[in-house]
């Protein structure tokens, strides 16, 4: 008996005895003799005091945002999460129950996930949300999968530069067993318009992401128009938090669009978990992949949620699923439809205005710094690049002695900026904070 | 619990507002009207905190969970949850801390996973672990990609073919076929182990690999295991461990010792981190030193002066999300290694084969077992109660089940079995509820036989009843509509 495990020594005996064995050795005899018992070599237990100490100290071995000001985004954001959010999150109710297959007694789960797909709908503007994937970067690429589904005679997926490294590299991983090419984005500091050339009569697929990996804002009014006119479908990895105030996909005309729900309430965790938003039009939601809620009656007539369209899931479909998904980020869409829920209209508008207005103060401030250089060519909304007088890894180990967490080292992904930094602001940066960095910046 | 909740759309005031948030305080920069989204958010609800808070609180009321109930809900291992491992993930250090900050100030994030990687490779026989994956079916993904980059790099084009039972979790076939691969499907024999014969005229030059769940959806141990991994190999493929019953065989046996190549761990099953209503998971991977090459990074090592690093192992198939995999999961699963230790989680695992040999043994004269052997973790039976009129269904069981305030078994799984009902009850339950729970099987037995109506019409007492799934699918509601929804109600 552990404190986890309720059976008596009295309770074993008996159970064993009405089973007709001796002991609990017994019900393993079909394991292999020679493989049976195998030693752990695993620590001693800790008990709970000891445990919650070493989980401490550990803990504040890393740096976090309650004791750095953080300046680093680069596809997750220190933004605020309400109070109110996790105390929801905490209800064993919610995190102790299981996909809700049986939906009369999984109202709660089916309900919370139908309000996430219509504040994703809501948000994006696009007509209809799955239930989640496992992150942004996914997500995306289960958008490339649905593509190839759709058109399956095309086998080719364009991919502009500015998508976020990893979500490419992801793609990449994702796709490598099918015959497919997956081009646009080889060359450093290349456009949408450049990725656009590449989408021909082969293209299942252009993949674009407003902002961009660089913070920058493009306006893609017309652009799905312009690669549907092509046979091929447009996705859009959109950034939640920006749609307080910027473009939306559907007004891009997207087919697809997915993003990271990170910034919806989850905090950063450490890169996870997170939560991968798929969204698309009505009209291929046969093509699509993972949990989606509906509402239908009971037979009494009362308002029902309920898993529907399962007929295109691995557990009924096996080897001709439309995705081997399962498991969905269920706390997670949950997490982000209470804090989308809070916040409403006015306070989306105002996350992504204070996080607008700040960021652009930390970037003429620092552009007034002599030796560094904002590129501010193209508007930005939250993430911006700065050229350095020196390697940014030396200017973060400069940071890092002033309890501040600098920006995105791009010397590897985008070396034809040079010695560049990627800033990140959020409303949770204060006026004061971003003071701060100035002047140790200006004092390197 | 049964009241009902309306959608929270219904609660909009224009004007409210949930959250206190700072002002900008800055000068301002004027906003690019022309990249302004030009619908105001129409559709997004406005409410207060409060409302928001009761809202939430009340649909989660009409959910059923492990902290209210039984849930012997096969194959996905719903054990208690520990309390302790929500506060742990909470810690500052790890909840906000940034996956790209500098490797000097994430040593305590970096020495958790090191140790958890650690810790799943020797409580499973392996050489390598990577804690990317962010749930099962992403952990067969990788583990599928790594058997083709294998193949690939030793020159073998030809394996094209992955062999799956009959009894397999679906996930098992529809991961095969997103890697381009050819799924053949294996027969059960009759004692629920593999058909060898079947294996052997199966194998061939251009089998990849086998997907194998051990102990299997049956909650029967393949007896042949140690054969089976021996004639895949001959063949020169690789076994694919499907972890999703790990939970059997903690200080059991090792899969790795067993013959197989390369597993999954469900963390989110054998290792407590919460089902959260349907994810986040984490599926952790594990494997032999000859396939670690190819594992997805980042991975984490000890370098020799003691501080711990991430790396990408050098023929890695790649990322298969972004970061470093569910780390919230990882300080769970870690916390609840460390609290059991060795012996501790032997006898989760003895506790949980105990548990389930005591529901079959007091209920397969009245469900028969699906085959009549010792089970492991869970046990397979069959809703066909004898004396019942034929339309008394696995189904009404289940449904009939949830009146009596238990969360119905796994139904209609695995597909080889007629009216399945695969029950498994874990380590986390007393054996009072186990006999609360079998003298409630047989009463609803009883009932199919003599008022076999109770049993169609139930559930009568959840907070709702059996739902139009048809009219679900065919005229789909997937968000919130008013207009939808007043129609669906008028509707008859």
């Amino acid at each position: 008996m552990t404190h986890y495990i309720p059976i008596t020594d009295a309770d074993r005996q008996e159970m064993l005895k009405a089973i007709g064995v001796e002991r609990i050795e017994d019900l393993f005899v079909d394991v292999p003799a020679s493989h049976r018992f195998p030693p752990l070599d695993l620590p001693p237990p800790l008990s709970e005091p000891e445990l919650m100490a070493e989980l401490n100290r550990l803990s504040e071995l890393n740096a976090h945002a309650r004791r750095y000001s953080i300046f680093l985004g680069a596809g997750t954001y220190n933004h605020f999460v309400p109070a109110a959010v996790d105390q929801i999150l905490r209800r064993g109710e919610f995190y102790t129950a299981y996909t809700p297959y049986q939906p009369e007694i999984s109202q709660g789960t089916l309900q919370a996930i139908f309000e996430y797909q219509s504040l994703i709908c809501a948000l994006t503007g696009m007509e209809i949300a799955n239930a989640s994937h496992y992150d942004g970067a996914t997500a995306l690429a289960e958008a490339a999968i649905m593509a190839l589904n759709v058109l399956r005679n095309r086998r080719k997926i364009v991919v502009a530069r500015g998508v976020h490294p990893q979500y490419r590299a992801v793609l990449r991983t994702y796709l490598q067993g099918l015959d497919v090419e997956i081009v646009g984005d080889e060359t450093p500091g290349s456009s949408i318009a450049d990725a656009l050339a590449r989408v021909d009569d082969q293209t299942a697929l252009l993949i674009v992401q407003n902002p961009d990996f660089l913070g920058r804002l493009h306006d893609l009014r017309g652009l799905g128009a312009q690669v549907q006119a092509r046979g091929a479908l447009l996705a859009v990895h959109f950034d939640p938090i920006a749609l307080g105030l910027f473009q939306t996909p559907a007004e891009a005309g997207a087919d697809i669009a997915t993003g990271e729900g990170q910034s919806l309430g989850l905090g950063l965790a450490f890169g996870g978990p997170y939560l991968g938003i798929f969204t698309t039009r009505q009209k291929y939601v046969h093509k699509i992949a993972g949990r989606i809620v509906g509402v239908t009656k009971d037979i009494d007539g009362r308002m029902a949620y309920v898993l529907t369209l399962r007929a295109r899931e691995q557990d009924i479909r096996r080897e001709r699923a439309t995705s081997n998904i399962c498991t969905n980020q269920g706390l997670m869409a949950l997490a982000s439809a209470v804090y989308m829920s809070l916040m409403g209209k006015r306070g989306m508008r105002m996350v992504a205005e204070v996080t607008y207005q700040r960021a652009h103060y930390a970037a003429k401030r620092i552009n007034a710094l002599p030796g560094y250089r904002v590129l501010a060519d193209q508007p930005f909304f939250r993430e911006f690049v700065v050229q350095c007088p020196r390697p940014v890894a030396e200017i973060n180990a400069a940071l890092r002695e002033q309890g501040i967490i600098g920006g995105y080292d791009l010397s590897a992904d985008e070396p034809q900026l040079g010695d560049a930094m990627l800033v990140a602001v959020t409303e949770m940066n204060t006026p004061a904070e971003i003071n701060r960095l100035v002047e140790v910046l200006a004092a390197i | 619990m049964n009241n009902e909740e309306p959608p929270i759309f219904t609660y909009s005031q224009p004007g409210k507002i949930g959250a206190n948030l700072p002002a900008a305080g800055v000068e301002t920069t004027p906003l690019p009207a022309e990249l302004l989204r030009q619908d105001d958010l129409a559709g997004f609800p406005e409410l207060t905190e409060p409302e928001v808070i009761r809202h939430f609180t009340r649909i989660s009321q009409r959910n059923y969970s492990i902290d209210t109930g039984f849930y012997p809900l096969g194959s996905c291992t719903m054990k208690y949850n520990p309390k302790l491992h929500e506060e742990a993930a909470r810690l500052p250090g790890f909840a906000a801390a940034h996956p790209l900050q500098d490797e000097s100030l994430s040593q305590g994030a970096l020495q958790l996973m090191y140790e958890l990687q650690t810790y799943l490779g020797e409580i499973s026989g392996f050489d390598a672990v990577s804690l990317q994956p962010a749930a099962g079916a992403q952990g067969e993904l990788t583990g599928i990609l790594v058997f083709r980059a294998y193949h690939h790099d030793r020159g073998d084009t030809q394996r094209t073919e992955v062999l799956v039972p009959d009894s397999a979790h679906g996930t098992n076939p529809a991961t095969a076929a997103m890697v381009g691969l050819k799924v053949i499907e294996l027969k059960s024999d009759a004692r629920g182990n593999v058909d060898l014969d079947d294996l052997k005229a199966k194998l061939s030059p251009r089998t990849a690999g086998m997907m194998l769940t051990n102990p299997n959806t049956l909650g029967l141990f393949e007896e042949h295991i140690v054969e089976i991994c021996r004639l895949v190999h001959e063949a020169g493929g690789l076994m694919y461990g499907d972890g999703a019953n790990f939970n059997a065989i903690l200080g059991i046996a090792k899969p790795g010792e067993l013959g197989f190549d390369f597993m999954h761990y469900n963390l989110h099953k054998t290792f407590t981190t919460p089902h959260g209503g349907g994810g986040p998971g984490s599926g952790a991977v594990g494997c032999t030193a000859e396939l670690a090459p190819y594992l997805p990074g980042p991975r984490v090592r000890r370098r020799d002066d003691g501080k711990y690093e991430f790396f990408t192992p050098e023929k890695s198939i790649g990322r298969m999300k972004s970061f470093h995999g569910n780390f919230g999961m990882l300080v769970r699963a870690w916390t609840y290694i460390r609290s059991m230790g060795a012996a501790g989680l032997r006898a989760v695992s003895e506790a949980a084969v105990l548990n389930a040999n005591y529901v079959r043994v007091m209920l397969k004269d009245i469900y028969p077992q699906a085959i009549d052997r010792i089970c492991m973790h869970e046990v397979v039976l069959r809703g066909q109660i004898a004396g019942a009129p034929k339309d008394v269904r696995t189904l009404d069981i289940a449904k009939r089940l949830i009146d009596y305030g238990f969360h119905p078994p796994t139904i209609y799984f695995p597909l080889i079995v007629p009216e399945a009902l695969m029950i498994e009850p874990t380590e986390t339950e007393s054996k009072q509820t186990l006999d609360r729970f079998i003298a409630t099987m047989r009463q609803i037995a009883g009932e199919a036989v003599e008022t076999p109506e109770v049993l169609h019409t139930a559930p009568t007492k959840a907070p709702v009843r059996r739902l139009d799934e048809v009219r679900a699918a065919r005229q789909p509601i997937l968000r919130y509509d008013a207009k939808a929804i007043e129609q669906l109600q008028t509707a008859s």
